[in-house]
């Protein structure tokens, strides 16, 4: 690895631990094209080892966002405790379907994400109102951005 | 901290697991296939579905991709594809970025996390596509 290669991937890995910390994404979306770019890994193996290091990263996460009162520890051992199915899956998936498609599908589902978001963000009490209620989920029906 | 149990009633707790898994499981099988912790359908799904704040489905978010993140290393591991220098190497200047991120969340409006959040999605969208 060159200087700039070095640079390159300390200031993508910081930005990736800034972005988890700022919008709690575990920051493996600027991880792993970091190892791709600068660390000639290919995009198998820098996805692989970048969950190394989310995991580290998401740590460090949690212990301030506890602090500040924002882990719903509850749910958080759920979803986690409930993912080995899907964990499993998709890497049996990765190393049986293309490339190409597995990036399109991702691709389509952020954009579809992005969309319902940015209807909060327009309209908070309308679209949350109606996303909540949909739910089931009684505690929070009016809680806004 | 709570787990959806202390004030709902029991109906809406019966939802509300279903719910969990769904984000569970398709949560797991992108960190499986993507190499990420499944933030990207975390947050927004906590936020749409349980009216999570901006705030809250981001360390929820995180706590869960602690778990999340391990399964899916220790299942890569298995093929043989996690590269430990590597990913230690991404891992202490990400730490110190999740400190800084960390610490300027708590300073901004939740509009302006979820407005952040959305050019996240867009961005990330587009390098796929492209």
């Amino acid at each position: 690895m060159h200087a700039v290669d070095w640079i390159g991937l300390l200031v993508l890995a910081f930005a990736g631990g800034m972005t988890g910390g700022l919008l709690g994404v575990g920051g493996a979306v600027l991880f792993v094209p970091a190892l791709v770019v600068f660390a000639d890994q290919s995009q198998l193996g820098a996805e692989a080892s970048s969950l190394l290091a989310m995991v580290l990263v998401s740590l460090v996460g949690t212990w301030r966002q506890a602090g500040y009162g924002n882990v719903r520890m509850g749910d958080a051992i759920v979803i986690g405790l409930l993912s080995p199915l899907g964990v499993l899956g998709g890497v049996v998936l990765a190393n049986a379907v293309s490339e190409r498609t597995l990036e399109l599908s991702f691709a389509a589902v952020q954009l579809y994400f992005a969309a319902r978001l940015a209807r909060i963000v327009a309209f908070p009490r309308t679209a949350r109102s109606a996303s909540v209620q949909s739910s089931g989920d009684p505690r929070r029906p009016d809680r806004g951005p | 901290m709570s787990a959806g149990s202390d004030a709902a009633p029991r109906g809406a707790t019966r939802r509300r697991i279903p719910r969990l898994a769904v984000i569970a499981t398709a949560a797991g099988a992108f960190a499986g296939l993507f190499g990420v912790g499944g933030g990207t359908i975390i947050v927004p799904l906590l936020a749409l579905w349980f009216g999570y704040s901006q705030r809250e489905a981001t360390g929820t978010s995180l706590a869960a991709i602690v778990v999340i993140g391990a399964l899916g290393a220790a299942a890569q591991a298995v093929y043989g594809n996690v590269d430990v220098w590597h990913g230690v190497l991404v891992a202490l200047p990400g730490m110190a970025g999740v400190l800084a991120g960390t610490a300027v969340q708590q300073r901004l409006p939740e509009r302006a996390v979820a407005a952040a959040f959305i050019v996240l999605l867009l961005g990330s969208a587009a390098v796929l596509i492209l």
